[in-house]
């Protein structure tokens, strides 16, 4: 479950993707669903567009002054009696848990969905310790089951059918009748439910991502819909919050401006069914919660990201609009991506935090369609730094070999309308010798396009050439 | 200068001299569909414009651009803000090529350079054709009648000129002026063809997926004619269309709205 990325090999994955038919199927019908419900909620608060500009100021005013935000929210945290720990690379971070688990001897841990986790790859890394991570989000557990990554940042199983949920479940809970009755989705939960119940109890330490940190408070938080993040973080004696530097927010007013963007984004919803709030161990007059309060905040590469043209990136607060809403994510589903974050953010962010020579795909996958910036809520210009990667690519030559030359040709022909005006001629002429009935089927060195189209042929002639213009650009007089 | 301050004189001049239009074909256009060139000036020219077609022009620079060539696609932008500065206003049968202009140039020159203001000069007169016909001409003449053989049509709407311009009505409002033109809005026309410039070549089998999408919806939504006010798009569109044996033909939207439609299709031959 580590991300060994297959980014490179993203065209490959697609192609994989875009076969399978029942992954097709599941991703149109699932993303269907999430647009409708995006576009009814967010249609149904008249403020929405401006709770959107609010959530963005708030968030830039915290990037201008991250170091402060971030020693105050340690400040608040330590005050509580929890401890922060900062965790600049992903080593740092596993490092830093392992060591906490290690200290009261656990054996197992529940999570909570958590993308940060993914990003580290701790489970993997639990594991191989001899340390048995346990996913409590329904969709993080049945992929776990499965032995898959998330696919999508905020429903990690969105790819999976109900027949292969009822498939692990079978498999995976092998001490069930084996002919018991999974018909029905209310059954499959209940299995899940009365599974995950009688972990909860047995893991010494629980890790949960985070929302927000709210430096006014010293709070963490998680929004949910099944209260599996109340149960990970209040049964066990440890509780852990992993979460990256970014989601800091400076005050409790301003966590709420950003909750009501964030359930209408992602899923549609007012307000996520549970959100919670979580500060410090156990005071002694709490009826129960954890006796250790530990904070990892992880940088891995975002505080390079500060006074970049990537820093409005940072703004991101993970609600997966521009993934519901991507074309291109939607014909070729998350695992495509070949890493943690699919879909447009993705494509901004995996750059950033792997590489661009690994990432690099991504940022090209676009259309620059637009959809993703025009449901962000936090008006993140997506398509605008997917081309800044495009442009570094450039910059470090990077770019195809062939591209690089094909543009160079175009453009000093383009920059002299002389030459421009004869290729045209040329390429006019051309096309149509080998175009019959009005299209090309098969062009050479352009099988790209005319494997998938044809290629309709040119009318005949050039435009300028038709028109003549005279050097007051009017029209020439007819041959 | 506000008409207020201007001197009764100069009104008066200003008023009579038609308004002295630059026509951007764009290379699209310029190779692959020159009809589509002829009947935007021909609207132009309906609606009381003093149409003109810059020698200079050449292509954008949009593919530099969004392949992250930043050097070419500024070379391309000084040299179209040469050829274009001087005109009125500069008008494209395009909203992907319009949204460079109108919004990429400002970007491509820093605060300081003395090309910055320039390119911002330029982006405040330039405009999506549909867009001019409808926003800034109100009066312009649109075919009175459908042409013959177009009847239900749908409209695509291309991402550039939707998301960068706002172009969504206008087309359709131009189109509800010509008699016996009926829209039929199919299933997600908002959503990417799977052109996206060098996207089609670069992913073929992902623009194949989409494009697959768009012409099914095409179809269902029971139209004759997909128009759109894009080339780039309507290639992508058409070439899929002809490719599954699709009945629905494509053409661009100023072919309709100017009464031209006697050559064949996009990607059809002539009869």
């Amino acid at each position: 479950m580590t991300h060994q990325p297959t980014t490179p090999q993203f065209k490959a994955n697609s192609r994989a993707a875009i076969a399978d038919g029942g992954l097709q199927e599941q991703m149109t019908k699932a993303l269907g669903n999430s647009m409708a419900k995006r576009a009814y909620a967010s249609g149904a608060l008249p403020e929405f567009d401006q709770l959107r500009d609010a959530a963005r100021d708030l968030k830039n005013h915290t990037l201008a002054h991250l170091d402060l935000y971030l020693e105050a929210y340690e400040s608040k945290v330590q005050a509580d009696g929890g401890q922060v720990h900062w965790a600049e690379t992903a080593e740092d971070a596993r490092e830093i848990i392992l060591n906490i688990c290690r200290s009261v001897d656990a054996t197992s841990v529940n999570k909570g969905k958590s993308m940060i986790s993914e990003e580290i790859g701790l489970n993997d890394f639990l594991e191989e310790k001899g340390i048995a991570p346990v996913e409590t989000d329904l969709g993080e557990y049945i992929i776990q089951l499965r032995k898959e990554t998330p696919s999508h940042i905020i429903g990690p199983a969105i790819h999976v059918t109900v027949p292969q949920v009822r498939e692990a479940f079978r498999t995976h809970h092998p001490h069930l009748p084996i002919d018991r009755d999974l018909e029905g989705l209310d059954k499959l939960l209940l299995e899940a439910r009365a599974e995950l119940r009688a972990k909860y109890f047995e893991a010494e330490v629980g890790i949960t991502g985070a929302n927000m940190l709210i430096a006014e408070t010293g709070q963490s938080v998680i929004v949910t819909n099944e209260g599996n993040g109340d149960l990970s973080q209040s049964l066990p004696k440890v509780h852990i919050v992993i979460a990256s530097i970014e989601k800091v927010v400076p005050t409790l007013e301003d966590a709420s401006t950003v909750l009501r963007v964030l359930g209408r984004s992602a899923t549609g919803q007012e307000m996520s069914v549970y959100t919670t709030f979580s500060a410090g161990p156990r005071r002694e007059e709490d009826p129960d919660g954890p006796e250790e309060y530990h904070v990892v905040l992880l940088d891995n590469g975002r505080s390079a990201m500060v006074g970049t043209e990537f820093q409005e990136m940072l703004r991101c607060i993970r609600c997966g609009a521009c993934m519901n809403h991507c074309p291109v994510y939607r014909s070729v589903g998350g695992h495509a991506y070949g890493w943690v974050y699919p879909g447009p953010m993705g494509a901004v962010l995996t750059p950033s935090l792997i590489g661009l020579k690994q990432g690099g795909q991504l940022p090209n996958a676009s259309t620059f369609c637009g959809r993703c910036e025009e449901v962000c809520p936090m008006r993140i210009p997506l398509p605008k730094m997917m081309r800044h990667w495009r442009e570094r690519e450039f910059e470090r030559q990077l770019t195809p070999a062939g591209t690089r030359r094909g543009l160079r040709f175009w453009a000093s022909a383009a920059a002299r309308p002389g030459v421009y005006r004869a290729g045209a001629r040329l390429a006019a002429w051309g096309l149509r010798l080998l175009s019959s009935g009005g299209r090309v089927k098969r062009l050479p060195l352009a099988g790209a396009w005319t494997d998938v189209r044809d290629f309709p042929a040119p009318e005949g002639g050039t435009f300028m050439d038709r028109y003549r213009p005279d050097a007051d650009g009017k029209r020439g007089a007819k041959r | 200068m506000t008409p207020e301050t201007q001197a009764p004189e100069t009104q008066a001049a200003e008023q009579a001299r038609p308004p002295k239009i630059a026509f951007m074909a764009t290379c699209l256009v310029d190779l692959m569909r020159p009809s589509v060139g002829f009947a935007a000036v021909k609207l132009l020219e309906d609606a009381g414009c003093d149409v003109r077609v810059p020698q200079g022009q050449t292509c954008c620079g949009q593919p530099a651009w969004n392949s992250g060539d930043r050097a070419n696609a500024k070379r391309l932008a000084r040299r179209t803000i040469e050829a274009f500065e001087d005109y009125d206003a500069v008008v494209l049968p395009s909203g992907s090529c319009a949204a460079t202009i109108i919004k990429d140039y400002p970007e491509m020159f820093s605060a300081g350079d003395r090309w910055r203001a320039r390119a911002e000069k330029l982006a405040a007169k330039t405009f999506e054709i549909t867009a001019f016909l409808a926003d800034v001409l109100p009066d312009a003449k649109v075919a009175a009648e459908a042409p013959a053989g177009v009847g239900k049509v749908t409209y695509h709407d291309s991402c550039s000129g939707l998301r960068s311009l706002g172009i969504k009505d206008q087309p359709r409002a131009l189109l509800g002026r010509v008699k016996g033109v009926e829209v039929s809005e199919m299933v997600e026309s908002e959503v990417c063809c799977g052109f996206g410039g060098t996207f089609c070549v670069k992913y073929p089998e992902i623009s194949e997926r989409m494009v697959a999408d768009k012409a099914r919806n095409a179809e269902e939504s029971g139209a004759e004619l997909l128009l759109a006010g894009d080339l780039g798009c309507l290639m992508n569109m058409a070439g899929r269309l002809t490719r599954e044996g699709r009945p629905v033909k494509a053409r661009h939207v100023v072919e309709v709205l100017a009464g031209m439609t006697d050559g064949p299709a996009i990607g059809e031959g002539s009869k």
